[in-house]
């Protein structure tokens, strides 16, 4: 499915296609639409009886909204507190100011490790830097050890989902990435043998790779601790056996104290996988003699964050936990699937935080691939108003638009300014129902309907018929009746 | 009871029957209307375009003919959406002192039809009649935004001879989200696809919104595919009576 040619899937914001142009392929594909829809429904309907009993949903949004705002308004005081904690424990922190130089210290590290293989904890911000190719281009393998991040790295998929990434693979297309890949021509697509399959892969990797890079839900700035949560335990697996752990975090991952994990795992499982707990939570904090990885470093990501901070309307992106919640409740993403984003981070959380990352130079598309029907918002867990911050990225690329040469061959563009020049003045814009009454009846057939329209109407009409434009309008009715009545009183 | 009507642009424009049954179905109730033929649009199509200083000069026109209003009553819980969760914003971004006092007292006066009839009037039962398999869209700007809730149901229950015919999956979207549905069009008209399935499943004979601008896509893909299914306006169903001698939907010459 990963086709090449006009098809082909690419998760790099600066080389993309526009949203709309990207979703086309996927519009057509009936399999990849069924399993997307498929999945997203079973976790949204896990989700949806979940929340329900908790009868105090609506309090912990407001406190886990909380914990992370007041972490964002003093990111500098816990990231500083973290550092301090992580390192007197036996950590070592470092930090990355973009993407390059976070490839470069894992690289280094890797390097200082004579490491040749590495195996990896599923985790975002490893592929938001492009770290996987990186490293295999400067002659080190990677492999993936969650069971969806299997499927992709030896189908040659990319991920669609953040929390599922394999979402949009069915269970037939892993039993034949898995036979094909694994040497296996018997397999059935029966889940527990194919679980098998990818636990004897993995059981051999983890117990010859001593080197393991992972990702962090928290980093607790209190103590310097570290939480990663996952459903498998192949993440456990490379907290443990390794002798050194290089964890990938973004700065904002930062929370203040143990304490508000409480809240914070609460709404993360529920909302993520829909379940109360997930099946497993890894605490550590630095190192400990004789137990786990001896050494361990953490690599705090910037990679644009700290410009996102800065603006207050755009700051609430920032207090995403990647739940997922926002994709799996979108009306978009549900036709769409993941890779239309063109990022790493689909759906719309994926519309504000791409954009932004890409300083607004890149992913201009994505702040319009949503209807603004609310229900990311409704579902966040820590309360990010997605429609408030696509509207404020919205503007800006207007914004933007304004300033080139090419906006006045955009009929979309002039047509909204001549617009707001008519909605300016009721004179104005009766004389343009009026004309507009006049051209429509241009393109209105007998049944009183328009089929086939110009221009920017053509991408209404190529699925929609438009009602012809009525004889009367309201504000004229409303005039004649008055007039009527006047008379009648008189 | 005094109010003041506001039309918004695409209602006055296309949708002229829909304001008729507002004003039929108030002054029946017993409310004094008024309308203004000034007013033109709140400003939604440019601010949900990022055409935000357009958007603001006509939020700041809106709100200038409507201070010395009593009450404003709006049939489109987008445009009411509109000015609740979007004035406030640009109005600290780009409003004085003065206009955001005026957009503070004119806010609480300002209703979504539904909510006009159960909070201000407190009525249910509105005398309707309408003899139809009749599913309800419950536009995303009604139900999250607005928070509408059971009103139109409870409405729609009291209408003689309807019959409600529920539709799986409610809080989906149509597809429209105003420009979207021309920059995103093929995304949006597979979300149609989607909710329309929901929507004929119900094998009513009409479906009915609060808002023109989702009945418009769904409308648009109906008469396109012959399903055998209208589109009505809420209000043109209240505004239907056993002897009233203008029965709703009304057909518009054009």
């Amino acid at each position: 499915m990963s086709l090449d040619g006009p098809n082909r899937v690419i998760l790099d914001p600066r080389f993309a296609p526009p949203f709309p142009q990207a979703a086309l392929p996927v519009l057509r594909n009936p399999q990849l639409r069924k399993n997307v829809a498929h999945a997203i429904d079973v976790i949204q309907t896990k989700r949806g009886k979940l929340v329900a009993e908790k009868t105090d949903w609506q309090a912990l949004r407001t406190a886990a909204s909380a914990i992370r705002s007041h972490t964002l308004e003093n990111l500098g005081f816990y990231l500083e507190q973290f550092e301090e904690h992580c390192t007197a424990a036996g950590g070592v922190v470092h930090w990355a100011t973009d993407a390059a130089e976070a490839r470069q210290i894992v690289l280094d590290l890797l390097r200082e490790e004579k490491a040749t293989e590495v195996i990896k904890i599923k985790n975002m911000t490893s592929a938001e830097i492009q770290l996987n190719p990186f490293l295999e281009a400067n002659g080190i393998g990677v492999i993936e050890t969650d069971l969806a991040e299997i499927i992709l790295q030896l189908g040659e998929e990319e991920p669609s989902h953040i929390v599922v990434p394999a979402l949009h693979v069915n269970r037939s297309q892993v039993r034949e990435i898995f036979a094909r890949r694994m040497g296996l021509k018997n397999l059935s697509d029966d889940p527990k043998e194919l679980t098998n399959a990818a636990r004897t892969y993995l059981r051999q990797k983890f117990l010859t790779i001593p080197t393991a890079i992972g990702g962090a839900n928290s980093l607790i700035a209190e103590s310097g601790a570290v939480a990663v949560v996952e459903s498998e335990g192949n993440g456990r697996m490379c907290l443990t056996l390794p002798r050194t752990l290089i964890t990938l975090a973004g700065i904002e991952k930062v929370i203040p104290r143990f304490q508000d994990l409480e809240v914070m795992l609460q709404m993360l499982a529920r909302s993520a996988t829909g379940e109360r707990m997930n099946p497993y939570t890894s605490l550590w904090t630095g190192t400990t003699s004789g137990d786990g990885p001896q050494r361990f470093h953490v690599v705090l990501l910037d990679n644009g964050r700290s410009a996102i901070l800065r603006k207050p309307r755009q700051r609430q992106t920032l207090k995403c936990i990647r739940c997922a919640a926002c994709m799996n409740a979108c009306p978009v993403y549900r036709q769409t699937g993941g890779h239309a984003y063109g990022s790493v981070y689909p759906g719309p959380i994926g519309a504000i935080l791409t954009p932004q990352l890409m300083n607004m130079e890149h992913a201009q598309s994505l702040p319009f691939a949503s209807s603004l029907c609310g229900a990311c918002y409704e579902v966040c867990p820590v309360k990010i108003n997605i429609p408030e911050v696509l509207l404020e990225l919205r503007s800006q690329v207007v914004n933007q638009e304004r300033k080139q040469a090419g906006r006045i061959f955009d009929p979309m563009y002039i047509g909204l300014l001549v617009a707001h020049f008519l909605f300016a003045n009721a004179g104005r814009f009766h004389a343009a129902q009026w004309l507009g009454r006049i051209g429509a009846r241009l393109f209105t057939r007998k049944d009183g309907w328009m089929h086939s329209l110009p221009s920017v109407g053509a991408k209404w009409t190529q699925t929609r018929d438009l009602r012809g434009l009525p004889s009367q309008n309201f504000h004229e009715w409303w005039s004649q009746r008055d007039i009527r009545r006047k008379k009648e009183t008189k | 009871m005094h109010a003041s009507l506001f039309i918004t642009c695409y209602n006055d424009t296309l949708f002229p029957e829909t304001g008729r049954a507002v004003v039929r179905l108030l002054e029946r109730l017993g409310v004094e209307l008024d309308f203004n033929p000034s007013q033109t649009c709140c400003g939604q199509m440019h601010a949900n375009s990022g055409f935000r200083s357009e958007a603001f000069a006509q939020a700041k026109r809106l709100i200038h003919l409507y201070r010395d209003t009593e009450t404003v009553v709006v049939p489109s819980s987008s445009c009411v959406a509109m000015m609740r969760d979007q004035y406030p914003g640009l109005m600290e971004e780009l409003g004085s002192d003065s206009l955001r006092r005026e957009f503070e007292t004119l806010l609480p006066r300002v209703y979504e039809l539904s909510e006009f009839l159960i909070d201000r009037l407190g009525v249910e039962d509105v005398g309707s009649y309408f003899p139809h398999r009749v599913a309800y869209h419950a536009s995303c700007h009604g139900v999250r935004a607005l928070q509408l809730g059971e009103r139109p149901y409870r409405l729609l229950a009291k209408v003689r001879g309807l019959d409600l015919a529920p539709i799986s999956n409610p809080e989906r979207c149509c597809g429209f989200g105003g420009t979207f549905s021309v920059k995103n069009a093929e995304v949006s008209s597979a979300m149609l696809a989607a909710k329309l399935q929901d929507v004929a499943a119900t094998r009513a004979e009409y479906c009915t919104a609060l808002d023109n601008s989702c009945l418009m896509h769904l409308g648009g893909a109906m008469h396109r595919q012959y399903l055998g299914m209208k589109t009505i306006h809420l209000a043109e169903i209240l505004a239907s009576t056993e002897s009233d001698s203008e029965r709703f939907p009304v057909e518009v010459s054009r």
